[in-house]
């Protein structure tokens, strides 16, 4: 059925008849439920928002009018069945809703917590044009997903009969994940080779609990192994094994999705102090290690006076993680200013109820430190926005001779990552660009190896969960095709 | 998880561990690493590769015991398992005929010299291998290093074995003594640096083998970040080897001790309880 078929099942048009789109559009949009600021921003482990009821979640489908043009799914990266999804809750088949969900998202309690929706979906909701506030279709989303999840009656897909060829994934992070859940689907049996000791890339290692609860993946991750994907962990293709091993093993295809795990730093004086260090750092040893936690082994510094640097999602997952460890003094900086924020809206809300420092338009040139080497101060050139560029992005100019001295005892440089060089360094004819990213064909993510295809951060460089998960369903179809030929 | 296959205590804090790893023994080469990890709330920390065996698929570990998780390997016995093993890791040492090389080595950079000793023997270099300890009883693998090197100098502080004196005084009077075409060092900071130095003086190439602080072992945080000829670069992946005439040992030092005093109070619950 298409999307105007769907539209005109007899279910939809009674529902849609059962409002009048006026009433739909003055119903004021839902306010998710969360921990209080104060009490969260020293809790480690519990998450901010706490989901809607399902008396919210039917209020807040009402307001979606059922566009015969739905123009919220062109914002979607994978094109999920938004009125579709949505007219269910309001009708209460929340089970349903999330079928729809799984249609075309393979981690729809994930992506409804952490995509972008302000820049995706929710960006082109008819309401907008209204001047009113869109639909909150991340929340409802989250709201089917979890409903489903905590029912009990998550169902584990029907897999086709196993056809007995053996599918190679490197990297467990969405695109992996995705990817092994669709051939798995297809009846290939998969592999999936991980590098760390934990599944789930970012999700896991990354994202913090207070905004992604490592349960949450865990329910993918044992969906997938009933649907008989293996996991092997500490492997890493391309040391441990070669793609070269694992063909001459049988694998008749590999799926690269090594993200983009290499932190960048600015090569500034003084970065090297102790004290300073790069989010993958921080996040890993609070979220992968579980450092705050007194039985752990591994250490983290819990600075008292703790600057970020950087305005997107690991920035603010970064010094929210410092606030909640003890920071009293939690700031981020970043060059521009906060309109240019890569962050999630919703991140940058909570950080600033959390009483997180926004120090925008200042730019760190240089640390200072003590004798024993630990960071001290950092020195900031402040910033103005210039002349629009080609873009039309305003980007930052020194304001000359401005500077600011802040005194600082932890330092997180949370200024972009690149690609994972392991994959692309060891597999001869690989066609990577300049930056280190995986070519593909676009269309089937095939690389110029042809057994070799590859998706998610280790293509596009940093991006989003949603954009890697549809990489690997993408990926899927098309290796499935190619290896039928 | 990877099954211990035998223990042998080298002195009272350093042992001797085979362990069940058939793939890592397959792919390492001499200068890789391993990251494990005991335990679930257990910390990730490199060892070196120290031998490897193909026929029974096991990989050799020297460890010296020295906070809480080098303590937690070397309490594990025969038929247990260390929990996470990831590997091979780093680059493989650069092996070729150099000519005559000093293997200049002390405490825990013994262990870690141990292959590399043995791949330039086989290469055809003449390997002069100075073992450094505080006395005669932290001397290890004497017997095996006698074995793939040319001449073995032995060097105590208290000269309880061997020559009295510091590293650097052996490999001064071999450097004095003839034409050294290589040193590769591998020991404490403080050990490599005055090596370093030493060896600047008289123009001897030399390679150190740096032991920073990890976590994940594969480039993914930065934690092992040096200075190396001025550009920073992760041990990990870039090394653990590097021109010694290059590295900032201070910054090194200065990094390495970041942790000291967590580790100090790690150490004194697990003492205390
Ligand atoms: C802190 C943080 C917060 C973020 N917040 C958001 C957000 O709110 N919303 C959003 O949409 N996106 C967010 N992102 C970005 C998002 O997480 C990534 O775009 C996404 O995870 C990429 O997925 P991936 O599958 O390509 O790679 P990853 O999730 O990076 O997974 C790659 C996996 O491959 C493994 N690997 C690498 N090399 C090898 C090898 N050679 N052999 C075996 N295994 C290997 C790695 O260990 C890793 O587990 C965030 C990222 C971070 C770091
Ligand atoms: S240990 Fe993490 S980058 Fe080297």
């Amino acid at each position: 059925m298409n999307i105007a078929e769907e539209r005109a099942q007899a279910w939809r048009e009674e529902l849609r008849g059962s409002m009048k789109a006026k009433e739909r559009s003055s119903i004021e949009r839902v306010h998710m439920p969360e921990l209080d600021a104060t009490y969260r921003s020293h809790v480690r482990n519990e998450e901010v928002n706490l989901g809607l009821t399902p008396e919210q979640a039917v209020q807040e489908a009402k307001r979606c009018l059922d566009c015969a043009n739905p123009t919220c799914m062109e914002g979607c990266p994978v094109g999920i069945y938004i009125p579709k999804f949505i007219k269910n809750i309001e009708r209460g088949e929340f089970l349903q809703a999330a079928i729809t969900l799984k249609e075309t998202s393979a981690l729809p309690a994930v992506c409804g917590r952490v995509c972008p929706q302000e820049r995706q979906c929710e960006s082109k909701c008819i309401h907008l044009k209204m001047n009113k506030e869109s639909v909150a279709i991340g929340h409802l989303e989250r709201f089917a997903a979890d409903y489903e999840r905590i029912s009990g009656k998550i169902s584990v897909p029907v897999c086709a009969p196993h056809n007995g060829i053996k599918i190679a994934v490197v990297g467990s992070g969405p695109a992996g994940l995705a990817f092994a859940g669709d051939m798995a689907k297809l009846g290939y049996e998969v592999v999936v080779f991980e590098a760390l000791h934990e599944i789930g890339g970012v999700l896991k290692y990354g994202i913090p609990e207070f905004r992604l609860p490592n349960e949450i993946v865990d329910v993918e991750i044992h969906n997938l192994q009933a649907m008989g994907v293996h996991f092997i962990t500490n492997c890493i293709v391309g040391k441990t094994i070669s793609i070269q091993d694992l063909e001459d093993d049988g694998f008749k295809g590999v799926f690269v999705a090594s993200g983009a795990g290499l932190p960048r730093f600015m090569d500034i004086k003084g970065e090297n102090l102790v004290g300073i260090m790069s989010s993958n750092e921080y996040l890993t040893r609070v979220n992968l290690m579980d450092a705050a936690n007194p039985d752990s082994d591994t250490p983290v510094y819990k600075g008292k006076k703790v600057a970020v640097i950087g305005g997107g999602n690991t920035a603010m997952d970064s010094i929210r993680t410092a606030r909640r460890l003890g920071a009293e003094k939690a700031m981020i900086v970043y060059r521009r200013s906060e309109q240019e924020m890569p962050a999630r809206l919703e991140e940058v809300k909570h950080a600033k109820e959390e009483g997180i420092e926004f120090l925008t338009l200042h730019n760190p040139i240089e640390y200072l430190g003590n004798e024993q080497g630990r960071v001290t101060h950092m020195m900031l050139q402040v910033m103005e926005l210039g002349e629009p560029d080609a873009s039309g992005r305003r980007s930052p100019v020194e304001l000359p001779g401005v500077t600011k001295l802040v005194e600082v005892d932890e330092v997180v440089v949370s200024v972009g990552v690149s690609p994972n060089p392991l994959i692309p360094q060891s597999v001869k004819g690989l066609e990577v660009t300049k930056w280190g990213t995986v070519v593909v064909n676009q269309e089937t993510m095939q690389s110029a190896v042809p057994i070799i295809f590859a998706g998610g951060d280790i293509v596009r460089g940093g991006a989003t969960v949603i954009l890697a998960m549809g990489d690997g369903r993408k990926a899927a179809k098309a290796m499935d095709e190619w290896i039928r030929k | 998880m990877n099954k211990i296959i035998s223990k042998e205590y080298f002195s009272a804090n350093v042992v001797k561990f085979e362990v069940e790893a058939p793939l890592i023994a397959k792919a390492r080469k001499a200068g890789h690493f391993v990251i494990v990890r005991v335990g679930d709330k257990g910390e990730r920390i490199p060892l070196t590769i120290a031998d490897a065996d193909l026929q029974k698929g096991t990989i050799t570990l020297v460890i010296q015991k020295m906070g809480v998780s080098s303590s937690k390997v070397c309490a594990l016995e025969v038929g247990e398992y260390i929990t996470d093993m990831v590997g091979p890791l780093g680059k493989a040492t650069h092996i070729e005929n150099f000519g005559t090389v000093i293997c200049a080595c002390g405490g825990v950079g013994t262990a870690p010299m141990m292959p590399i000793v043995q791949a330039l023997k086989n290469a055809g270099n003449k390997v002069i291998t100075v073992l450094a300890a505080r006395n005669k009883d932290l001397i290890i693998l004497e017997e095996q290093m006698r074995n793939y090197s040319d001449e073995v100098i032995i060097m105590t502080d208290d000269g309880s074995s061997g020559n009295k004196g510091l590293v650097t005084t052996g490999v001064e009077t071999v450097i004095q003594r003839e034409k050294v075409d290589l040193c590769v060092t591998i020991g404490p900071a403080i050990m490599m640096k005055f090596v370093s130095k030493l060896t600047k003086q008289y123009e001897v190439p030399t390679l150190a083998s740096l032991n920073t602080i990890m976590v994940d072992g594969t480039g993914m945080c930065g934690a092992c970040r040096v200075s190396v000829g001025g550009k920073t670069k992760f041990v990990c992946v870039d090394g653990p080897e590097f021109d010694a005439h290059q590295v900032d040992f201070d910054e090194m030092l200065m990094r390495l001790g970041g942790y000291k005093e967590m580790e100090q109070e790690e150490m004194n619950k697990i003492i205390n309880n």
